[in-house]
């Protein structure tokens, strides 16, 4: 990146100018926020049954309705919001030390471009939403292996734009300098160079972070995410799909939950990328 | 030309065998034992062994790679536990249904999308461009499945304009298999309506800054005329990769939209086969999607160099 880079109050003040991370941030903050809070924040017991109230259209007191056992869905979309939320955050961050150590390896040291990025390659010519369904089926539906699934499914565009940055900023007149006066390869690495690939890897987390919640819903979809009872944006709207024509309400507000989720992100990474990376900017 | 293709080939080749090998290395991930996995727990260790038997599983591991790439190069994928039939077979025969909805939603997609990034580049940062911007945006956001429900509800359950699932055979009724697939082709195409109208509004943006359309501007042709026969046919290029990039996303949604809409393609294989732990389908599925995926980039990058020769040499 040209320039001095944009350090604390200078980079802030040009991110809340920008309008696309301004509303992302809220959006994002909100739904982290009843993701944390939601068991104060959840007005019924999101696992609790109640015969009575069986797929009660919205109304005052269940305000996105419930569903076949009575359960009230904003509660259960609130509690899922934490485990789809939390999926993509740990997603972010196994591509994100799997990716740039790969990429950062692959850019810097020649001799390992070639085999590195031919099985990024190779990982790259699946479908990735069937890499991560069967990886995850393979392993065996679990919390930690649903992350696994979708990590080994965004790493190697992670590590794509590491390398691309790195390759970049090896040739530096900065990193010349520093190998003269002796300082080490690894060194160099990860102090010098990967500091600068900063700006690119947090604009591609953050849009592993979004993929990470789409993905995880298709998987939950076709059965191949976390197990029950645990309640995700995508484990609600797949059993909501068998009540679709008597209880729409089931399917639609999960989904409106998980665009509002993602699009937050996205907004987030298009502010990033117009401050941070300006390069990348179409 | 001769030497692009023989590079691009070669690349291609590397590409596969490693692809091969991961979906080799798959059943490598099963924990335990992928026999035991597959039936349970009441099966006798003579069941277990006769599948890990059936399976290869009791050979050496490079008797084990070794019978994989030998079958692999035959084609046989393998016999599917579950359905007790060749893996191969079962896979082709749903080829065509997975690859017509890819192909028609391919077709929306670039339809709408090159149309909405005409217009968001003609309007450049007025509001015509920020309203495409804005809705690519929501169109990347939404999850493909959601909106395929939604549809459902929509245009089948309240309006009955459309049947909400099923698959009718093209050669037995034109007419019902496109009643069908309308909406999950729409369902799976507007998911990339989105990305390829930011990539045409940035091609078209690039080609309507160059000298020879200001030329033809200058010369007072109509403005209609300039942006659809002089710029289009120039800012089309770079949305010929997008076609490579997007047909991977198109495969894997195929997947699961056929799922929400009762299509019985590969996805449905796929699908079906998690549940029951049926490996060499899993394994043979996603094999044979990589393939199809590399053989729609190669075509792709080959065309590409025909149009714009600078490609070959880079």
């Amino acid at each position: 990146m040209q320039g001095t880079p944009l350090v604390g109050r200078a980079l802030w003040g040009r991110l809340l100018r920008n309008r696309s991370f301004a509303i992302g941030v809220v959006l994002v903050l909100v739904m982290v926020a009843v993701a944390i809070f939601a068991d104060w924040l959840t007005p019924f017991d999101p696992l609790k049954s109640n015969v009575r109230a069986r797929l009660a259209a919205p109304d005052a007191a269940h305000w996105f309705g419930t569903d076949h056992f009575g359960r009230d869905i904003l509660s259960r979309v609130m509690i899922g919001a934490r485990i789809s939320l939390a999926i993509g955050a740990f997603t972010a961050v196994l591509a994100g030390v799997a990716g740039t150590l790969s990429g950062a390896i692959a850019g810097y040291f020649h001799r390992l471009d070639q085999p590195i990025m031919r099985i990024m390659d190779a990982l790259m010519a699946f479908p990735s939403i069937v890499l991560a369904m069967v990886v995850s089926a393979v392993l065996g539906a679990s919390l930690t292996n649903v992350v696994i699934a979708l990590a080994i499914a965004t790493t190697p565009h992670t590590a794509r734009i590491v390398r691309a940055s790195v390759l970049l900023e090896k040739e530096q007149e900065y990193i010349a300098a520093a190998r003269s006066i002796g300082v080490g390869e690894w060194t160099i690495l990860f102090k010098h160079v990967l500091r600068n690939v900063a700006g690119p890897l947090i604009v591609r987390l953050t849009y592993v972070f979004a993929i990470a919640i789409l993905a995880e819903a298709a998987l939950s979809f076709v059965g191949a995410g976390p197990p029950p009872p645990t309640a995700s944006f995508g484990s609600i709207i797949a059993q909501g799909r068998d009540f679709m024509r008597e209880a729409p309400w089931i399917t639609v507000f999960p989904g409106l939950a998980i665009i509002a989720c993602v699009l937050g992100l996205n907004l987030l990474g298009d502010g990033l990328r117009d401050v941070l990376d300006p390069r990348l900017k179409f | 030309m001769g030497h692009f293709l023989i590079r691009r080939l070669a690349g291609a080749f590397l590409v596969l065998v490693l692809v091969s090998l991961m979906s080799f290395a798959l059943i490598w991930l099963v924990p335990g034992d992928p026999a035991a996995a597959f039936l349970d727990a009441s099966a006798t260790p003579e069941q277990v062994a006769k599948l890990r038997g059936a399976l290869g599983l009791d050979l050496s591991l490079p008797q084990q790679m070794l019978g994989w790439y030998g079958r692999i190069l035959s084609g046989d994928l393998g016999q599917s536990i579950l359905l007790n039939r060749s893996v191969t077979a079962a896979l082709i025969e749903r080829l065509p249904v997975t690859l017509s909805l890819a192909a028609l939603a391919l077709a929306f997609a670039v339809f709408f999308g090159v149309a909405a990034g005409i217009i968001a580049a003609v309007n450049h940062n007025r509001w015509p461009d920020q309203a495409v911007m804005t809705t690519a945006l929501l169109g990347l956001s939404v999850p493909d499945f959601w909106l395929g429900l939604v549809m459902v509800l929509v245009f089948a359950v309240s309006l009955g304009w459309l049947p909400s699932g099923g698959f009718t055979p093209f050669l037995q009724s034109p007419a019902e298999w496109l009643r069908g697939m309308i909406l999950p082709a729409l369902t799976l195409g507007l998911v990339q309506v989105g990305f390829i109208a930011r990539m045409a509004r940035a091609s078209m943006l690039d080609t309507l800054s160059q000298d020879y359309v200001r030329t033809a501007d200058a010369k007072g042709l109509a403005k209609l005329h300039v942006v659809l026969r002089h710029a289009l046919p120039n800012a089309m290029i770079p949305i010929l990769t997008v076609i490579g990039i997007v047909s991977g996303a198109l495969l894997g949604g195929a997947v699961i939209v056929e799922q929400v809409f009762s299509i019985p393609g590969i996805g449905r294989l796929i699908v079906g086969a998690i549940a029951s732990r049926d490996f060499p389908v899993l394994q043979g599925g996603l094999l044979f999607l990589a393939v199809v995926y590399l053989a729609i980039n190669l075509v792709v990058d080959i065309l590409y160099a025909v149009v714009d020769p600078r490609v070959r040499l880079a």
